[in-house]
């Protein structure tokens, strides 16, 4: 009885990759599209691979250590990849060149709640009254 | 006769030249020495410590510019309906002394102390000092549990209640996050001046390297008494003020 | 008198109504904290002056309490007294459930909740909450490995050395928790090494009186009766706790006031903070100890039915009250920046800040109490936690009044 069991559990397993790979189609993979010519900071291929390694590396460095001016800044990567379609934004549903990727890969984006997503943005002013006593 | 004209217009121009190039030093020994850490690829160095002297005798008690100026760089103008939910990294403090009635004023903000009680309290690590003596928050890891806040004595922390969009680039804050004074961080890296002290007209702010006898904030440590304030709690302060 | 194995149609009615109770609340606590962590805590009534507010009152009530609750398993394990014995492996348990519950309540309402693992991954060594991160869970492991000790057979033997571990460790996080507030130097309201024995003395009280109540729906519930004499044992020790709780909550508010000087705060906090002297009196000190300590010592009221549940019930009221003034109280009272000054400010220095819990603080708080709530309704049905006394036994070795 248990063996049974067993047996349909493996073959289910094995059915798995082919039942994902059928509805593959049906999610349309992310257009990234690239407004700004010239090269990254590395290869296309080492980019898509190891880029949250690379932020988080320099995150750390320039947190803790206080680097600027280095290869790697996540204002730069803003400032290249912000589309004009999303109002100078690297977010902005399918087309946001950070969040299109992301989304469809389904991992979470926490760099936003805190990094302004628009290239060279500038905040209004304080008000006036800001800091006297009301 | 022409030998002595030219000995003397040679003697005044290099004199000139000589109190053109002091009076630039000794007008802006600051600047030389935070430069060190623009370059590319350099870290901030443990030889220096940032430090910020108030002479609260210059300070008007109706003026904010430092107050407005911070909020401006560093991109605190979201609207926040609950004024005690928002956001403050430098404010002014209007003092009243109980029994001699004598007023002035003040600005507070984070005292970037050499012994910070908020680094002590803070489960992760987020609250941080770095070498040259700016105490930050890693918004990277910190986990919004306001322990830091409780422990600070100046009351310095904010804590982000609401999503923000405003931020500036140069600056991330977030929603759960807390926040402080980061003595204009990423203006310090570039070799410049916070904001609070470029936009006091008074010249009640001075800021610099505690660490380097020549610079204009520790002559005038050594001219003047100064107080940490709370300096019962032995914090070491790194902003020291006059006339309190 | 042998515990009931089956359960007629009304018990197990009965149980499926406490679990949906409890999985309610729970709920809609989570609901809450997922809430709060959308819209940020701009929808808590908590700001940058209150900044730890309704929710830290329960939790830090339930995991003072949980580490209390122990204590009923010390005095049998540790301290060899007979009559507790039994009540060993529910002390563990309530111990597990109300841990939990405030944790969670704790953890969800974080800034940033989502950010647990970095918490778990990241230590400070000079943090209490750092240490936390440790002592709980470990707690967790001790109590769940002292459980299985005392269930099976075989473990006996090793409960002992298990219930040393489990006294120690607990004596350890209970510290944790009062250094959390004793540590911070700056405030008017903590800054006193007082507070660590302090929160051990009141684990000890708010353990017991939770305990109690506990044991009374259980026995309540399987038609037991509790024996005279282990009532009265229990009910004794209750009385002591709360008065041992009075003595310390004096020391501290004649040490803030005579070697502290922090007259204005403590005047504040007993005579004109409003809600504050009004929870302290009426609530902590009347209802909370002197209500609950005539009802446990007065010959005539203590030997009345329910007199021991309404005493414990008070006890736990007064622990609210007692911790609303201290955690809040402490923070409503402006920080004394600048001693001997007056200091006004836009960002509210020098002002008394004024506190309305929101109901998704309400509700998560409460949470914590669904979440301990279900995890030992669930615990006493499928494992044998309830205790039974072998009356014969006790009398017969003299320890039913040793």
């Amino acid at each position: 009885m248990s063996r049974v069991f067993l047996s349909l559990l493996a073959a289910l397993a094995l059915a798995l990759p082919t039942v994902q790979s059928v509805h593959a189609g049906e999610v349309p993979k992310p257009v990234v599209k690239i407004e700004n010519p010239g090269q990254c900071v590395a290869p296309r291929e080492e980019m898509r691979r190891d880029h949250m390694e690379m932020l988080k590396h320099q995150r750390d460095r320039t947190m803790r250590l206080g680097e600027r001016g280095a290869k790697v800044t996540l204002n730069g990567c803003i400032e290249c990849h912000a589309a004009s379609k999303t109002n100078g934004s690297v977010l902005g549903g399918k087309d946001g060149f950070c969040e299109s990727c992301h989304a469809y890969a389904a991992v979470k984006l926490d760099c936003w709640d805190c990094h302004q997503p628009k290239a060279n943005y500038k905040a209004a002013s304080a008000a006036p009254t800001m800091g006297l006593k009301p | 006769m022409s030998d002595s004209k030219n000995t003397r217009r040679g003697f005044l121009a290099a004199s000139a030249t000589m109190a053109a190039g002091l009076g630039f030093v000794a007008v802006a020994p600051g600047i030389r020495l935070i430069e060190a850490a623009a370059a590319e690829g350099k870290t901030a160095s443990g030889k220096v410590r940032l430090g910020l002297l108030i002479d609260t005798n210059r300070c008007a008690p109706s003026c904010n510019a430092c107050v407005g100026a911070c909020a401006t760089e560093n991109g605190i103008v979201e609207d926040v309906a609950n004024p005690r939910q928002r956001a403050q990294w430098i404010r002014k403090i209007d003092l009243v002394e109980n029994k001699t009635g004598r007023a002035h004023s003040l600005p507070m903000m984070c005292q970037h102390c050499a012994n910070p009680p908020c680094v002590d309290v803070c489960p992760t690590g987020a609250s941080f000092k770095r070498v040259d003596g700016i105490v930050l928050v890693d918004r990277h890891i910190c986990i919004g549990c306001r322990y830091c806040m409780m422990a600070c004595p100046y009351k310095a922390r904010s804590f982000v209640h609401q999503p923000l969009t405003t931020q500036n680039p140069e600056v991330p804050r977030g929603l759960g996050c807390v926040e402080a004074c980061t003595f204009c961080v990423q203006r310090v890296d570039r070799g410049l001046k916070p904001a609070c002290v470029e936009a006091c007209t008074s010249g009640a702010m001075t800021f610099g390297d505690l660490n380097d006898p020549d610079s204009d904030i520790s002559k005038r440590l050594r001219e003047a008494s100064s107080t940490q304030v709370r300096a019962d709690l032995k914090l070491d302060t790194g902003v020291r003020y006059q006339g309190i | 008198m042998t515990m009931k194995t089956e359960f007629n149609r009304t018990e197990e009615n009965l149980f499926y109504v406490l679990l949906g109770i409890g999985g309610l609340v729970t709920a809609v606590g989570l609901g809450a904290a997922l809430y709060m962590e959308h819209m940020g805590h701009v929808v808590t009534g908590m700001n940058n002056q209150i900044v730890w507010g309704l929710p830290h009152v329960f939790a830090i009530f339930l995991i003072v309490a949980a580490s209390g609750v122990l204590n009923v398993a010390s005095i049998g394990s540790v301290f060899g007294k007979a009559p507790y014995k039994p009540r060993a492996a529910l002390s563990g348990l309530l111990c597990i459930a109300m841990l939990a519950g405030g944790l969670a309540v704790i953890m969800l309402d974080l800034g940033r909740a989502d950010r647990l693992v970095v918490a778990m991954t990241h230590f400070n060594p000079t943090s209490v909450f750092g240490w936390n991160v440790i002592l709980y869970p470990g707690m967790f492991g001790i109590v769940a490995v002292y459980i299985w000790t005392l269930m099976e057979k075989r473990m006996y033997p090793y409960s002992k050395p298990v219930a040393v571990t489990a006294f120690i460790w607990r004596l350890l996080l209970t510290t944790g928790t009062g250094s959390i507030f004793g540590f911070l130097v700056a405030r008017q309201a903590y800054q006193s090494a007082i507070l660590a024995p302090m929160f051990i003395i009141m684990s000890f009280a708010w353990g017991l009186a939770v305990f109690m109540l506990v044991q009374k729906a259980m026995f309540a519930w399987n038609d037991m009766e509790l024996h005279p004499a282990i009532r009265s044992r229990m009910k004794n020790l209750l009385g002591v706790f709360v008065a041992a709780v009075f003595y310390f909550v004096a020391v501290y508010h004649l040490t803030n006031i005579y070697f502290a000087k922090e007259v204005a705060f403590e005047r504040f906090i007993l005579v004109d903070g409003g809600i504050y002297p009004t929870l302290f009196w009426g609530g902590w000190l009347f209802l909370g100890t002197i209500l609950p300590l005539a009802i446990l010592y007065l010959p005539g009221i203590s030997a009345m039915r329910g007199s021991v549940m309404a005493a414990s019930l008070l006890v736990i009221l007064g622990a609210f009250c007692q911790l609303y003034v201290f955690i809040i109280g402490g923070e409503a009272f402006p920080l004394e920046i600048f001693p001997g000054m007056t200091a006004s400010s836009s960002f509210f220095d020098g002002q008394i800040d004024t506190y309305a819990p929101s109901l998704p603080e309400f509700l998560l708080g409460v949470s914590g109490i669904g979440i301990a709530f279900t995890m030992t309704v669930v615990g006493v049905r499928v494992l044998g936690f309830l205790p039974q006394d072998n009356i014969a036994k006790l009398e017969a070795a003299g320890s039913l009044t040793d």
